[in-house]
């Protein structure tokens, strides 16, 4: 709403520049907390995808400056290469179709190594700055 | 407490000639889902569809819409 630094919102932003995929969800890929991100999750798993995962329950300003980051109501949201790809419908529909496969540069269960990897699947905490 | 028909009505109000068909998922009148079909598709991305039925609900998606889950289809 002002033009004051938002540290949230930056360190949101750091995060989908940073990580190749990256996927704001409902707890973690080992314990999600809601069905949408427990699919989501399957569909990037199922692919043998390389995803960094941020749970955005621990602070509802994640949720909220997330969100306004990128224009799209729900949670979860998962990007690529800076882009967001959507939430649960559209990556399970993109799963489904052979579209993620494409998109994450995977093909079925041949893994290509010519990106690096950016993360593991390993949940990564945004640090939280405000007091 | 929104209602599927209202969802239905909201979504084929907003978005010129389209056809949704909207269900409650759960019964509990939050989680809701919906197949939306109009020509105001064509040309867009998945992400630019869902959006523009998203958009007509506002800061409602996420509040008492707790879920809206789309699928979307140009004709």
């Amino acid at each position: 709403m002002s033009e004051q630094s938002n540290p949230i919102r930056e360190a949101i932003a750091e995060a989908i520049e940073q990580n190749e995929v990256i996927l704001f969800m409902k707890g973690t890929p080992n314990a999600p907390a809601c069905g949408f991100s427990m699919r989501t999750v399957g569909a990037l798993q199922a692919l043998d995808a390389r995803f960094a995962a941020v749970d955005v329950l621990p602070d509802p300003r994640i949720r909220q400056e997330l969100s306004a980051l990128s224009q799209w109501p729900t949670i979860p949201q998962l990007f690529v290469r800076g882009e967001l790809v959507g939430g649960c419908d559209i990556v399970t529909e993109m799963f489904e179709s052979g579209e993620l496969a494409e998109l994450l540069g995977v093909e079925g269960t041949a893994t290509d190594a010519a990106e690096p990897a950016m993360a593991e699947g390993a949940p990564l905490q945004i640090e939280n700055r405000l007091g | 407490m929104p209602q599927a028909a209202d969802i239905k009505s909201r979504i084929e109000a907003a978005i010129p000639g389209s056809h949704a068909d909207v269900e409650d998922w759960t019964g509990g009148g939050d989680h809701f889902r919906a197949t939306v079909v109009s020509q105001a598709f064509a040309g867009l991305s998945r992400i630019q569809q869902h959006r523009l039925v998203y958009d007509v609900f506002g800061a409602e998606i996420g509040g008492p819409i707790h879920a809206l889950s789309l699928t979307t289809r140009v004709q």
